[in-house]
């Protein structure tokens, strides 16, 4: 049955895209929408707590390359970390909410956050290294009984 | 007519952009009981968009908008 839900796939890892992610989750919360985020590779470093992660030697390698919600940097022009900083400097000017604080007002909104099982084991990562109010991980099926049941469904 | 009405909370929203307006209402007016009326204040010319947008949405009424110099005022009733 179609609920007042929106259910949103974040795949990207990006700076920019996980702020229209996080946009588009609080404002559709607060407007009285159920609103579920799925992370699944590259935007498990958007509830990845700031620790390094991995076990085998490629898993460490990776770990030591994911970033947490404050490194992740724009999809374009971030020039090594300069771009990141530039548009973090901009944002502040312009008093447009950070990226961690788009994140902590979409948990006080209680959008649900959830990451993905198999991502999540591909690249190592574990529960306890995720921030405390994700829920357990889940798979594609679960995903798409809550995009079913969605008015919106979003991949970003 | 918009200086008749009783107004139960007035929001201060200048200085905010997208998301942060709508956010800061949806919030404030849950703490407040049906019938009660929001004025809000805002700079970010988006709200003349979002504003109608989010109270069609959450089903709330919208009473006014309207832009004064550089200020965005609206009034919001809670109506559930």
């Amino acid at each position: 049955m179609e609920q007042n839900k929106l259910s949103m796939v974040v795949f990207s890892g990006d700076m920019d895209k996980l702020m229209a992610a996080f946009i588009i989750a609080t404002g559709a919360a607060a407007s009285g929408m159920e609103v579920v985020m799925f992370f699944t590779f590259w935007g498990l470093q958007a509830i990845k707590k700031s620790e390094r992660t991995g076990k085998s030697f490629f898993g460490k390698l990776l770990g030591f390359m994911l970033k947490d919600i404050n490194g992740v940097g724009p999809s374009k022009m971030n020039f090594g970390g300069i771009g990141r900083w530039m548009f973090k400097k901009m944002m502040k000017a312009k008093n447009v909410a950070m990226l961690n604080q788009l994140r902590d007002m979409a948990i006080e909104l209680g959008v649900k956050l959830v990451p993905c099982q198999m991502s999540m084991e591909v690249m190592e990562l574990t529960q306890d290294k995720l921030i405390p109010q994700v829920a357990q991980p889940v798979g594609v099926a679960t995903f798409l009984e809550e995009a079913r049941n969605s008015k919106i469904t979003l991949f970003i | 007519m918009t200086e008749q009405m009783k107004v139960d909370l007035v929001l201060d929203l200048k200085g905010l952009l997208c998301p942060l307006p709508i956010v800061k209402l949806s919030q404030a007016i849950k703490d407040l009981p049906v019938g009660a009326i929001i004025e809000g204040i805002a700079t970010d010319p988006g709200v003349m968009a979002d504003v109608p947008a989010w109270a069609k949405a959450s089903g709330q009424e919208l009473i006014s908008i309207e832009q004064r110099d550089k200020e965005y005022r609206f009034l919001i009733k809670k109506v559930k």
